[in-house]
């Protein structure tokens, strides 16, 4: 009990330590540049010690809970050998954790507007709504086929940057043919999808896979599912704004 | 106490979002692996844990970083705020906002260094690689990566020329250093692209990037304001890999004086050994 409360201090402090940089970047913007105080301390130190809780809690439950849970099915799919069910479970787990993303659904109903100013769609609710929804899915489906992709890649040993340089052409390539409005949103979509739940868990997929597939190095093969997690989202987006 | 009913509909809207992943986990569990989860209570405890972490840490920073950190974005960018500062004469010019380029990049390095997926992802390649790779020379090469990325994303906004420019560049010297990098980092540079800009990172430069958007003159807050992000995932992994080369080239360099002092010694000893 002693030792796992010296663990949990420890790790507070760890956190605290992660958070400092920001803090002093914050406060040496307030002080020295805007020359003011910020009106609010106590709710900002209140807040300040939510996080540190929230960043401990995280990193504890990652090493009990989301990284052995990734891995021990990866495992356990490796052993099954059904490459079929691995990869439905891949696309699953793509679309899930990406269709309901906030940060997500806030960039769809965004892009909506755009559009509908740009005059790519008319300009009403019911139109921009399912605009919103058609770019929310695209973009779910695009995690998938990508999560997908990256644990075909594994299991059949292409090279990575290969698929990442098609990956790139294809980018330059349509950025020429798609809309002006849509490509800003396209390029970011990229970096949105990838939630803190999702990156833990599909790192620890993919090691697991690298590793109980002999001939595979887990530095080699069992990262860049992410990669393809940031990549493709910017083509179908691309796609979806030439459609439309 | 708004504080404790904050935390508990939080509570809510995030199990509501981790939902789906564990039907999706334990529907696949029960239904295709058919097997019991080694250390179930374990696992379960981990992502309740995981739960209240997030739970904590969202509410922490809409409490403390974001409004605070808005604001200020909202400040720098205003051009009252820049009369005072500027450093031209007449109309503002793209220096002028040199506050506003060094707000961007101290913010990316800050908020990637506290950014909770790169912590985890961090920890992982340290693991796997055997030590090799340490966790805070990868964050920090990911934070170098995210600060040079958003200080040249608002000199983008600012100066208004097309990103597709930037980012095309950006993916040539990426094709360009996967032929010369050690081929054990190439797989996770491309990842650090994405795992850079989540919970932390994106709410705050949204703010900066609307705010200049909407106060330099000539841009639509709808069309540049975005872009920033995507700058933010394509530098880190241009700098992972420019990390990875220069400690390979140091290695070398080390490796090469090392043998050149053996060398030496060796025909010291030669030359003694002639002597007698």
């Amino acid at each position: 009990m002693k030792q796992s409360f010296y663990l949990f201090f420890s790790a507070l402090l760890g956190s605290l330590r992660d958070l400092l940089p920001i803090i002093l970047v914050i406060a040496f913007f307030q002080l020295f540049v805007l020359q003011q105080a910020p009106d609010n301390i106590l709710q900002i130190v209140i807040g300040l010690v939510f996080v540190v809780l929230g960043l401990t809690f995280f990193i504890f439950g990652l090493e009990l809970g989301l990284f052995p849970i990734g891995e021990s099915m990866a495992h356990a799919f490796a052993k099954k050998g059904s490459a079929f069910w691995l990869l439905v479970f891949a696309f699953c787990l793509g679309f899930g954790t990406t269709v309901a993303e906030p940060a997500l659904i806030a960039i769809a109903e965004e892009a909506s507007e755009i559009a509908a100013q740009g005059g790519l769609i008319a300009q009403n609710e019911e139109s921009m709504n399912g605009y919103a929804d058609g770019l929310r899915y695209t973009v779910a489906v695009s995690v998938g086929v990508a999560i997908l992709l990256g644990v075909l890649r594994i299991l059949l040993n292409w090279p990575i940057h290969y698929m990442i340089m098609i990956g790139y052409v294809l980018v330059i390539i349509m950025t020429g043919f798609a809309p002006d409005e849509i490509i800003g949103i396209a390029y970011d979509s990229g970096g949105v999808t990838t939630s803190t739940i999702t990156v833990p868990l599909v790192t620890a997929l993919g090691i697991g896979l690298a590793s109980s597939i002999s001939g595979r190095n887990p530095m080699v093969d069992g990262f860049g599912l992410i990669a393809f997690a940031s990549l493709l989202p910017i083509v179908f987006v691309l796609m979806y704004g030439m459609v439309i | 106490m708004f504080i404790i009913n904050d935390l508990l509909s939080l509570f809510v809207s995030t199990f509501f979002d981790i939902l789906p992943i564990a039907i999706i986990i334990f529907g696949f569990q029960i239904l295709v692996i058919r097997k019991r989860v080694k250390n179930l209570k374990k696992v379960l405890f981990g992502m309740l844990y995981v739960l209240i972490g997030i739970t904590f840490f969202l509410l922490g920073l809409e409490e403390a970083l974001f409004p605070v950190g808005r604001s200020m974005a909202s400040q720098l960018t205003n051009p009252e705020f820049l009369q005072t500062v500027r450093i031209s004469v007449g109309e503002l010019q793209w220096q002028d906002y040199y506050w506003v380029y060094i707000f961007a990049f101290a913010v990316g390095a800050g908020t990637t260094i506290a950014e909770p997926a790169l912590i985890a992802v961090a920890m992982k390649a340290n693991e796997v690689s055997g030590g090799a790779i340490g966790i805070w020379g990868l964050r920090l090469a990911v934070a170098v990566g995210v600060a040079v990325g958003l200080a040249l994303g608002s000199y983008r906004i600012v100066v208004g020329v097309p990103m597709h420019y930037f980012i095309i560049t950006g993916y040539v010297i990426v094709v360009i250093q996967t032929f010369f990098s050690p081929k054990l980092i190439i797989p996770l540079a491309y990842d650090s692209g994405g795992v850079t800009t989540s919970t932390v990172t994106v709410p705050l430069v949204a703010a900066l990037g609307l705010g200049l958007a909407e106060t330099v003159p000539g841009r639509s807050p709808l069309i540049d304001g975005f872009g920033l992000i995507a700058f933010a995932s394509l530098c880190p992994i241009i700098s992972v890999m420019a990390y990875a080369q220069l400690s390979e080239f140091k290695n070398k360099r080390a490796a090469k004086k090392l043998a050149m002092q053996d060398n030496f010694y060796m025909n010291k000893k030669v030359e003694e050994k002639t002597d007698e």
